[in-house]
């Protein structure tokens, strides 16, 4: 390939590095008016009034709309794409402004100024009165008998849904039956035990951001730091009861989303307060403290599990019990609740089956919603968690029983997602080379002292995208310039993560134009980009991947089409090959690669078998196109700029070329990797030091390694302030205690040890280009890894995230330990 | 209460009607629509907004724009050659993929043009003492570490 696979700089770095790359809050016009919102100050209740005759005499302010002026509508917030069945769609649980306050700081009134120095006086002299009810901070205290319940109207209870996951035909305890039999009782073993995850704020370092004013064609134009312009299009819609044609969303550059972002959070109250202020641009960017307690949080997850295994190590069945504490909106539902049940059961094999049973529970406190692996990581944790106690119990080596009780090539999931190369074995094996585990975990057994040595590993799995489980569908298009360069728009989005540098390199392999004569169009604009559904799960690089491939394969065909008129041939003969048109030679087959030879050695490697003809029209032919190495450049017959040039500006057959497709993804498959570290334990003082930490990924073919590796960096650090210091915390009255980024603790530099990274490039044959998820799955494995080591240095296992000094100290204090 | 002020604003002499209660950020993004400049937290907490003042880096969020009367503020905008050349800090950054979103980008290349003000070489444990005080959820800090190591650290044995 030519530019598939190589690590070219990305083509925002130096928009980026020179500071003129623009962010949502860096385009707003001079004149714009500031919003500010106002949230309450109880966790649980009513709001009965809100006298704001004083607060509109402050000088600059130019509006106030109260929880009582807004439309009766609820509205549903999250970034998943619309399902035309009402029983599929997102729970619609809130109004711009709530006259029920369902969380400490929910949002009630909002303030428009020309400054915020006006707004916050105004805000200080709101007479604001409640009626209130108790908190319920907690998923046991929302799950009491006689808990108020928050959304009586969705819900009888606090219970957003309960759902049910199995394989296998049995019960745990017809399994312990049915095992004695089998193995003997005394061959069993069983361990339970319960985990919990802490909830965590996102903390991408650009505040959630937008500013609106509706346009001269009278449109509310809403300029926002998004993930999903034309989700959020949608929503907007919705939740004003206006037609979508008058919604109008654009996405600059934005400063990170990890999935809180894949929510629409204060966009659609930007867009009502500029209505209300007559079409005036008004600016809303909340607070550090705001985004931090009032956006979206990763879900605090409890898992109550129990495990059989027989003394030699087999795994025979498991259950969990999943309590997540959704907070006080659907925002994504039960959808990552589920996603941890189903991963946990999936993750290992039982011989006689797993039940997992997930209930998502409403509370009085942050709503949680998607972040960075949509559940797996809580999932994960978990199962892994689990997977080394129950080592620990029968004295089996953790590598091993993975080994021997992980999930298994070929695997495929109740819903259809398939494993369609595997590698998670030969992962494993690559890891624990790399750390040394065998001669590890030998040098680190009996020690004693105050000062202990650990290593540790998790493994993971993780869907790509979401086919089967809603649409999958992206559009793209290309369009031809006159010096014979081209233009990619897309909707799906860059946000950081290299999306519009792996795109390049896709429209450039399949098209044949050199990258830097691609000009991706970074900024979506929801009124001339096409349909795309956006940055989550980790879809773009195979979902819109594919879209790319499929539009430049159009978009190929109508060029060599027109050379073919110029030059008098036919466009078989023909091929672009960097900028030119050549001609073409046949396709040297001893050059041609089998992917499934190349891993021939590897035991554990497996390429399942598919049939491409089963898939739906012509996707099969995407898939299969291998862009410009199906043939070899022979003569040079023609310039891409002068084929432009003529097409534009011929006399006889002048054509604008451009392609437009749009790709219906019906497939999916699994990534995975693993986690190794190895640390040190300084247990008087509860200080974790991360001596050596290693991701091992198989995400199938790489687009671009050096930015793939740099994904996995950021994953990795996240992995760790999840592991060691993250939590955000309330007191019992529902009060946020540490929605800062100074009591909120990220790693910094100096808590990040060098991150190693191996991969394994598998072609995926469901990949447009071999490739499969990456962005999301760095984070997953490695606070369980960081659990295990710690486990494994000191023999106390730390059930409760994230692992602070102070739990740390308790816990070994609690063992004798010191 | 507006002041006028005199300050030199990437090496052009600006004078200004401030708020004395107005923030260095405030007025170079919003007055000077030097835009680089980003705000992460508005109280010292994330390093996005890192400038240098007279060539040490603050948080422009907490610095009070009154202050900066009579001294030169250099930004992110100010780094290029008047030809387009990028300084030696962020073309580390573009060639080692030390930037993903960018928003933490501008600050931390602003410490790091500290740094190479000061005339001396860095251990790569001393460059992450330094960078401390900017987050950045986005690269682990590895390629930063890395881009900065090339312009600031000790030169690297060759191999072999
Ligand atoms: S914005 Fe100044 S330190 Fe965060
Ligand atoms: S690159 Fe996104 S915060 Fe640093």
């Amino acid at each position: 390939m030519e530019s598939v696979g190589k690590s070219m700089k990305r083509v925002d770095a130096r928009g980026k590095v020179t500071g003129e790359a623009r962010y949502a809050n860096d385009l707003k016009p001079k004149n714009c008016l500031t919003a500010k919102v106002v949230h309450a100050t109880i966790a649980n209740g009513r709001v009965l009034s809100i006298d704001t005759s004083e607060a509109e005499k402050v000088p600059g302010v130019v509006k106030i709309v109260t929880c009582f002026d807004v439309p009766d509508i609820e509205f549903p917030t999250a970034g998943h794409p619309w399902s035309v069945e009402p029983a599929h769609q997102d729970i619609a649980d809130r109004k711009l402004l709530n006259e029920r306050v369902r969380l400490y700081g929910d949002d009630i009134a909002a303030i428009v100024g020309t400054d915020n120095v006006a707004c916050e006086r105004a805000e200080r002299l709101l007479k604001i009165s409640y009626e209130e009810y108790d908190p319920i901070v907690t998923v046991d205290q929302a799950l009491a008998p006689g808990a108020t319940p928050l959304h009586p109207n969705l819900r009888k209870d606090n219970v957003l849904l309960h759902t049910s996951f199995r394989s296998g035909e049995l019960t745990y305890e017809e399994a312990k039956e049915k095992a004695a039999e089998e193995y003997g009782a005394d061959q069993l073993l069983e361990h339970s035990a319960v985990y919990q995850t802490a909830r965590i704020a996102h903390c991408h370092i650009e505040s959630a951001t937008s500013w609106a004013y509706v346009d001269t064609n009278g449109k509310v134009t809403v300029t926002s730091s998004t993930q999903i312009p034309h989700i959020m299009r949608r929503v907007i819609s919705q939740a004003l009861g206006w037609p979508v044609g008058k919604i109008r969303v654009i996405k600059p550059y934005i400063g990170g989303g990890f999935g809180n972002k894949q929510d629409v959070l204060y966009e659609p109250l930007n867009a009502f307060l500029t209505i209300a202020c007559g079409g005036r641009p008004v600016e809303l960017e909340i607070s550090r403290e705001e985004c931090m307690a009032s956006t979206r949080t990763r879900h605090a997850v409890r898992g109550e599990v129990k495990a059989l295994f027989t003394r030699d190590g087999k795994l025979l069945a498991r259950t969990m019990d999943e309590y997540s504490n959704g907070g006080a909106y659907a925002s994504h539902g039960h959808a990552i609740t589920a996603s941890i049940a189903t991963i946990f059961k999936d993750l290992y094999h039982d011989e006689y089956g797993c039940r997992s049973d997930a209930t998502t529970v409403y509370t009085s406190s942050a709503t949680a919603g998607a972040m960075r692996a949509y559940g797996v990581p809580q999932a994960v944790f978990i199962a892994d968690c689990l997977a080394d106690d129950i080592c620990q119990a029968g004295g089996f080596d953790p590598l091993k029983f993975r080994m021997d009780n992980c999930v298994g090539a070929g695997f495929s999931a109740s819903n259809g997602i398939t494993y369609y190369s595997y590698s998670m074995k030969e992962c494993m094996r690559r890891g624990a080379e790399a750390i040394g585990w065998e001669e590890k975990r030998k040098a680190y057994a009996g020690q004693t002292g105050s000062v202990r040595h650990g290593v540790g590993m998790s493994i993971f799995m993780y869907k790509v995208g979401v086919h089967p489980i809603s649409l999958e569908t992206s559009s793209a298009r290309m369009i031809l310039n006159q010096d014979g360069s081209m233009q990619v728009e897309l909707s799906a989005t860059e946000i950081g993560q290299g999306a519009d540098t792996v795109f390049t390199q896709m429209a450039s392999e399949i098209t044949g134009i050199t990258p830097d004569r691609v000009y991706i169009i970074s900024t979506q604009d929801t009124d001339l980009a096409p349909f795309d559904t956006g940055a989550y799960a980790s879809r773009q690089t195979f979902v819109t991947g594919k879209a790319v491939k499929k539009c430049g394969i159009e978009f190929r065909k109508k060029i060599l089409d027109y050379a073919s008129y110029m030059l008098d041939r036919p466009a078989e003969e023909l091929m672009i090959w960097q900028n030119q048109i050549c001609e073409k030679l046949p396709e040297d087959e001893s050059a041609k690669i089998d992917p499934a030879a190349a891993w021939a050695d590897f035991p554990d490697v497996d390429f399942k078998p598919f049939e491409l003809k089963d898939l739906p029209n012509g996707e099969d032919s995407i898939l299969r196109d291998t862009g410009n190495i199906e043939g070899k450049p022979g003569k040079v017959l023609l310039d891409m700029k002068d084929l432009a040039q003529t097409a534009f500006y011929s006399l006889s057959r002048s054509e604008h070329i451009t392609a437009e497709v749009t790709s219906h993804c019906k497939e999916n498959s699994f990534a995975s990797g693993c986690s190794f570290v190895d640390l040190t334990v300084d247990m008087p003082l509860g200080k974790v030091k991360i001596n050596r930490i290693i991701n091992v990924h198989d995400s199938g073919r790489l687009i671009n390694p050096q930015l793939a590796q740099a994904q996995v960096h950021g994953g990795m650090a996240m992995g760790i302030g999840y592991a060691l210091s993250e939590e955000l915390l309330y007191d019992a009255k529902g009060r946020p205690l540490n929605d800062n980024l100074l009591d909120f603790k990220i790693p910094t530099s100096m808590d990040i040890p060098d991150l190693e990274t191996i991969f394994l490039e598998l072609d995926d044959p469901m990949g447009p280009f071999g490739n499969k998820a990456l962005g999301e799955p760095p984070v997953i494995s490695v606070a369980p890894a960081i659990r295990n080591a710690i486990l494994n240095a000191t023999g106390v296992a730390m059930n409760e995230l994230p692992m602070t000094p102070q739990r740390l100290v308790e816990a070994f204090r609690e063992k004798g330990l010191i | 209460m507006l002041q006028i002020i005199n300050m030199y604003v990437n090496g052009r002499r600006e004078e200004l009607a401030v708020d004395i209660r107005e923030s260095l950020l405030e007025t170079l993004r919003e007055k000077l629509n030097l835009t680089s400049v980003k705000k992460g937290c508005g109280v010292g907490e994330c390093g996005a907004c890192t400038v240098l003042v007279d060539g040490v880096a603050v948080d422009a969020c907490l610095y009070l724009t009154m202050w900066a009367d009579g001294k030169h503020i250099l930004t992110t905008e100010g780094l290029k050659t008047p030809t387009g050349e990028l300084n030696p800090i962020q073309q580390a950054f573009v060639d080692e993929a030390a930037v993903q979103c960018g928003f933490c980008t501008p600050g931390l290349i602003m410490t790091a043009v500290e740094l190479m003000g000061k005339g001396r070489r860095y251990t790569r444990e001393e460059l992450r003492k330094e960078i401390a005080g900017h987050l950045c959820r986005c690269t682990g800090y590895e390629n930063i570490l890395n881009a900065l190591e090339k312009v600031l650290g000790y030169p690297k044995e060759k191999e072999g």
